[in-house]
């Protein structure tokens, strides 16, 4: 390791506690304005009340927003843990490289191109496909976003496996099926359920697209949030804010938790 | 790109009958890709030569509009002064990882990773709630006995929120490849001789470049096609091109000078990106291993 000059370490340190700060005080201050009693976002609060957790609980717009967005998130993890699956699943048997390589470059391109574009298009195709506002419009928009997370992480999964170990089962006699679920899936767990953690919260957040596809009838929650923030300023906002920090906070934890004890095991 | 490390192909064992079992298996993420993702672009593309009319008239307006020039020059220089802002913090912040123990490296590394986890809308909504004009900066910036500024709804808000929320793509790059760098390059320098200045600036600043270039060029093209952020801490008049684009066929329903401008921003990122895929086997070829995604 490198020695570095004491003085050059606490300008280093220095700029490194601004650009913390800058990282990470604004997510942190919607969680006092949320327990605010005025009706206005003034920061620091002056007095505290739960009136706007109440506001944002007690709002069936509120709630039925966040219910969509919890069940497309769990409706986009799932499909696109599956689809992610049975496609690392293929690239892994492909015994052409360069095809390998062009179809991953295929199922990665989600990841690079802008939203907007996507969301143009997918506007104009669910325009025709009267997919406009569906359950599944969301779910399939969501999905094609998350699919790039979950080939990435399970095809990870994948490199880390010795597949000596497939063979070991079938020269025992396992047959191709009992192979893959007895062996070959258990080992790739993690690296499916941090794909599908990753599926989620892309659709937990996703307002680009949700913002064409949407319909007053089904929205999500970042969309509301977003109507909301540009009609007025509630404190609501910060309770929904706080809602979804710790919603999100809970599923990142739990998966530190998971694969390290995976890991550890 | 992560697709060389990808473990592909077991030998040629059973040939054809595998390569087709592994297409089948490929079909239905394919089957979504296409129907939700190539084939909307590809309309959309179409629809900037076709709608309303067969020509390049689209273009043509894009073009001589004066108003759309000013909206790709301004997400241009945005973006630019995007990557500068991430660059000259994360520098910085990344080489403290790669020298500090292992313990205050997983919480700098756990500081830059919170952004990725803390929703878009959150951080967008803070920095509305923080840059307001009664906010806490205008507050802090009063206390001290200064003139409150003026920073919602304008271009200098859309930079703060902006270059925050992009920040961790330049962080990670940089520490990738800073962290695969020798630190006893930059000692023998020194004791050759080198002061610990020109050690660092001619020894590890040259070798960090593929970082540099990397996270920059991710920041690029992430800025380039901004929404949210642009939109709800920028004024109407410091639009940038995804608003534009947004505008045109949401509030317009111009779906051919929409698609126009998205093809605009389609291929300049494609051509950002193709410069990052130079950079990585350029630095590949050196030696260096850089993850860009």
């Amino acid at each position: 390791m490198l020695k570095t000059h004491p003085s050059t370490k606490i300008v280093l340190w220095a700029i490194a506690a601004i650009v913390s700060v800058w990282l990470v005080a604004p997510t942190l201050i919607v969680i006092p304005l949320s327990f605010t009693d005025k009706a206005s976002l003034v920061f620091p609060p002056t007095g505290w009340s739960l009136r706007w957790y109440e506001s944002f609980f007690m709002n069936p717009q509120w709630t039925t927003a966040l219910g969509n967005s919890l069940l497309i998130g769990l409706l986009v993890a799932i499909l696109a843990t599956v689809l992610g699956l049975l496609a690392a699943m293929g690239l892994r048997n492909l015994v052409n490289k360069k095809l390998a390589g062009a179809l991953t470059f295929g199922l990665l391109a989600p990841m690079v191109v802008p939203g907007i574009v996507l969301a143009i298009g997918v506007y104009s195709v669910f325009l025709q496909a009267g997919l406009l506002g569906t359950l599944l419009g969301f779910v399939f928009a969501h999905t094609v976003l998350a699919l790039p997370f979950t080939v990435v992480a399970i095809t990870a999964g994948f490199a880390n496996f010795d597949e000596r170990l497939e063979l070991a089962a079938q020269s025992l006699g396992a047959t191709p099926i009992v192979t893959f679920f007895k062996v070959t899936l258990p080992n790739i767990v993690p690296g499916m359920v941090s794909g599908a953690l990753f599926a989620f919260v892309t659709s937990f957040d996703e307002v680009m697209v949700s913002l064409f596809i949407k319909s007053p009838y089904l929205e999500t929650l970042p969309v509301l949030m977003y109507a909301s923030v540009t009609r007025d300023t509630d404190p609501t906002l910060a309770a929904a804010a706080t809602v979804i920090l710790i919603l999100t906070t809970a599923i990142v934890i739990g998966a530190l938790v998971f694969t390290g004890r995976k890991k550890r095991g | 790109m992560t697709t060389t490390n990808l473990p592909i192909g077991r030998a040629d064992r059973k040939g054809s009958r595998a390569q087709s079992r592994a297409l089948l298996l490929l079909l239905p993420a394919y089957a979504l890709l296409i129907g939700v993702f190539a084939f909307p672009v590809l309309e959309s593309v179409w629809r900037s030569f076709t709608d309303p009319e067969l020509g390049l008239a689209n273009y043509e307006w894009v073009f001589s509009n004066e108003n759309n020039l000013t909206v790709i020059g301004r997400t241009f220089g945005n973006a630019l002064l995007a990557m500068v802002i991430c660059l000259l913090l994360a520098y910085p912040y990344a080489y403290l990882m790669t020298i500090v123990g292992k313990r205050a490296r997983m919480v700098l590394v756990v500081i830059a990773l919170i952004p990725f986890w803390t929703s878009l809308m959150i951080r967008t909504f803070a920095w509305i709630v923080l840059l307001q004009d009664s906010g806490v900066i205008n507050s802090l910036l009063q206390l001290i006995g200064l003139e409150p500024l003026q920073l919602i709804r304008t271009n200098t808000g859309v930079l703060i929120g902006l270059s925050q929320v992009l920040m961790p793509f330049m962080v990670l790059p940089l520490y990738a490849v800073m962290s695969g760098i020798d630190h006893r390059l930059v000692t023998a320098a020194r004791s050759l001789g080198a002061r610990p200045s020109v050690a660092f600036f001619k020894v590890f600043l040259p070798l960090s470049l593929p970082g540099v270039a990397a996270g920059g060029l991710l920041v690029f093209i992430q800025a380039l096609g901004f929404y949210v952020t642009p939109a709800l801490l920028g004024s109407p008049s410091d639009s940038m091109l995804a608003q534009a684009i947004y505008a045109q066929v949401s509030g317009l329903l111009q779906w051919g000078r929409g698609g126009a401008l998205g093809v605009i921003l389609l291929v300049c990122t494609l051509l950002v990106l193709g410069l990052i895929g130079l950079v990585s086997k350029f630095a590949s070829r050196r030696g260096l291993g850089i993850k860009v995604f």
